[in-house]
């Protein structure tokens, strides 16, 4: 998937999150006042409401929580695939990410919930920010 | 708590046309709206309160009293989706209880067919928001939301494909028995208008695992209204009025963590059945978004027909047809699967409620005394609204 749709900025809360991919990282963020861990990137704390929180670099590691192959997208990025899974992934620091899981023969038959695998930065052609997915572990 | 029995449904139209290329979505509002009024017996000028979901042109709240020529003193514009309507009926039963009016209206118009708006199994994911940054990348589309929640209950429960597709299967039938729904289906070139098979439903291609073709909503034109009024009112409307009796509402969203297969009914629902003073086994008929088969079955769950994960046996045995016993006549109109999906279909849930509690509906329930209309907005396993309305027979 070499041209995905791509974060649109100015959008303060994902901006960084998106900056990190160039380095490499798959950035989260946790609360420095109740050690809640907060994703997707916003402003504040979901569980206390402080807005003191402090991006950390996930080891990428994680499990399917559950996914779906998508045969129909109309979206030009998308729509030559064929087939492509979506997922939820539960990384293993406590939070849950949409993202794909690719690195496969099939995703018919080559996902699994509760499956284990790692992040991997696909560069695009012409996007500027490299896309966190997910290959088997 | 006493059941309270202060504001009813007292008129009703749902535009008959699934395809309408020429005319507005306003005319669409307008018209339905006094055909409504006509319904109940009511005049124009009676309206004071107006429910907006910010489906017409103008503005929300704004360009409809405009178009309309009326000047209401009570102007809701909730907006949650497809569940608009069931939260838009709860306003209207506590401002009419606080005495804000006494004829409230809710319409609804869309040309989501003739403008060929993507809905849910096609949609292009936008971009350029806080969440949507987070998901257009992936190649989100509305209906990879609700097939995640199906593979998960799957994983979890041992649900099949198979019993989801009793859903279908009980709807179509209950289409083929409304001939505003077999037009719908002939309008916007069904392939095989007629009652379907489990096996059909299995045959037909996937469009997200493990959601089938038929196992996905239309999408189609149309609107309606729905006339709610004080008790004073409903003694003297043309029709028995349909007591609304109890409403509640929750949002859920993707947590950490969270439970995918739960939504946000689980929380509205015992608030609803609390506030009406019944439970879910006394339910003649319910009334369930079905956008997808995924949608009606966890809902179904959280609304209390049966334990979270044991839905696919409730629903293995065809129960949920309007003439067979041991469980709610489902969806009775044909629902959004083959007979009206316009894009926001809560305000269809709560006219069939009606229809059925006057013993009107095309696939009538025998008896029929409690009616629960389920409305589930937004995307089911990302953030979505539920919102749960109980009615009574007069």
């Amino acid at each position: 998937m070499p041209n995905r749709s791509m974060p649109k900025f100015p959008e303060p809360d994902t901006q960084p999150f998106w900056e990190a991919t160039k380095r490499g990282e798959l950035t989260y963020q946790q609360c420095d006042v109740c050690n809640e861990v907060v994703f997707y990137p916003r402003g504040m704390c979901t569980n206390c409401g402080s807005g003191e929180l402090t991006w950390k670099v996930s080891k990428g590691e994680g499990t399917v929580y559950t996914y779906s192959v998508v045969r129909q997208n109309r979206n030009p990025a998308f729509a030559d695939l064929g087939a492509y899974a979506l997922a939820y992934i539960d990384l293993d620091e406590g939070f849950r990410m949409m993202s794909n899981v690719v690195g496969i023969d099939n995703p018919l038959t080559d996902v699994k919930i509760g499956q284990r695998v790692k992040v991997q930065f696909e560069k695009q052609d012409d996007g500027e920010y490299p896309v966190p997915v997910f290959v088997p572990a | 708590m006493a059941q309270q029995r202060e504001a009813a449904i007292v008129g009703i139209h749902e535009y008959p046309k699934r395809y309408a290329p020429d005319v507005s979505a306003m005319n669409i509002k307008a018209v339905s709206i006094k055909a409504a009024l006509d319904d109940a017996g009511l005049k124009w000028s009676d309206i004071d309160a107006i429910y907006d979901a910010q489906d017409g042109e103008g503005g929300a709240g704004l360009g409809l009293p405009s178009y309309l020529g009326i000047k209401p003193t009570v102007i809701d514009t909730t907006q949650v989706g497809g569940s608009s309507y069931e939260f838009q009926a709860a306003h209207a039963m506590r401002d009419i209880t606080a005495g804000k009016c006494n004829v409230a209206v809710l319409s609804y118009g869309s040309k989501s067919a003739s403008l060929r708006t993507p809905i849910g199994t096609g949609g292009v994911s936008g971009g350029g928001s806080w969440q949507a940054n987070m998901e257009a990348p992936y190649g989100q589309t509305l209906i990879a939301g609700y097939a995640m929640v199906a593979h998960r209950h799957m994983h979890e429960y041992g649900t099949t494909s198979e019993q989801l597709a009793q859903i279908s299967v009980a709807t179509r039938h209950h289409a083929m028995r409304n001939p505003q729904a077999v037009e719908a289906m002939n309008d916007l070139q069904f392939v095989g208008v007629n009652e379907i098979t489990v096996q059909d439903v299995l045959d037909s291609r996937v469009v997200a695992d493990p959601l089938h073709l038929l196992e996905c909503c239309m999408v189609s034109d149309g609107g309606g209204a729905v006339i709610i009024a004080s008790k004073d009112v409903a003694r003297n409307t043309a029709k028995k009025p349909v007591w609304l009796i109890g409403s509640g509402e929750a949002t859920k969203y993707r947590e950490n963590g969270g439970d995918i297969t739960t939504s946000a009914g689980a929380q509205s629902a015992p608030i609803a059945f609390g506030e009406a003073g019944v439970s879910a086994s006394e339910i003649d008929v319910a009334m369930v978004y079905d956008s997808f088969t995924i949608t009606v079955a966890v809902c179904l769950e959280d609304l209390g027909f049966c334990k979270k994960g044991e839905i696919g046996d409730y629903i293995s045995d065809g129960k949920l047809r309007y003439d067979m016993p041991g469980g709610p006549a489902l969806n009775t109109d044909g629902g959004g699967l083959s007979s009206n999906h316009p894009g926001m279909r809560g305000i269809f849930l709560l006219m069939e409620s009606v229809r059925q509690l006057r013993g009107e509906s095309t696939s009538q329930a025998a008896n029929a005394k409690l009616a629960v209309a389920h409305g589930n907005g937004g995307q089911l396993g990302g953030n979505h609204a539920g919102g749960t309305v109980i009615m009574a027979a007069d």
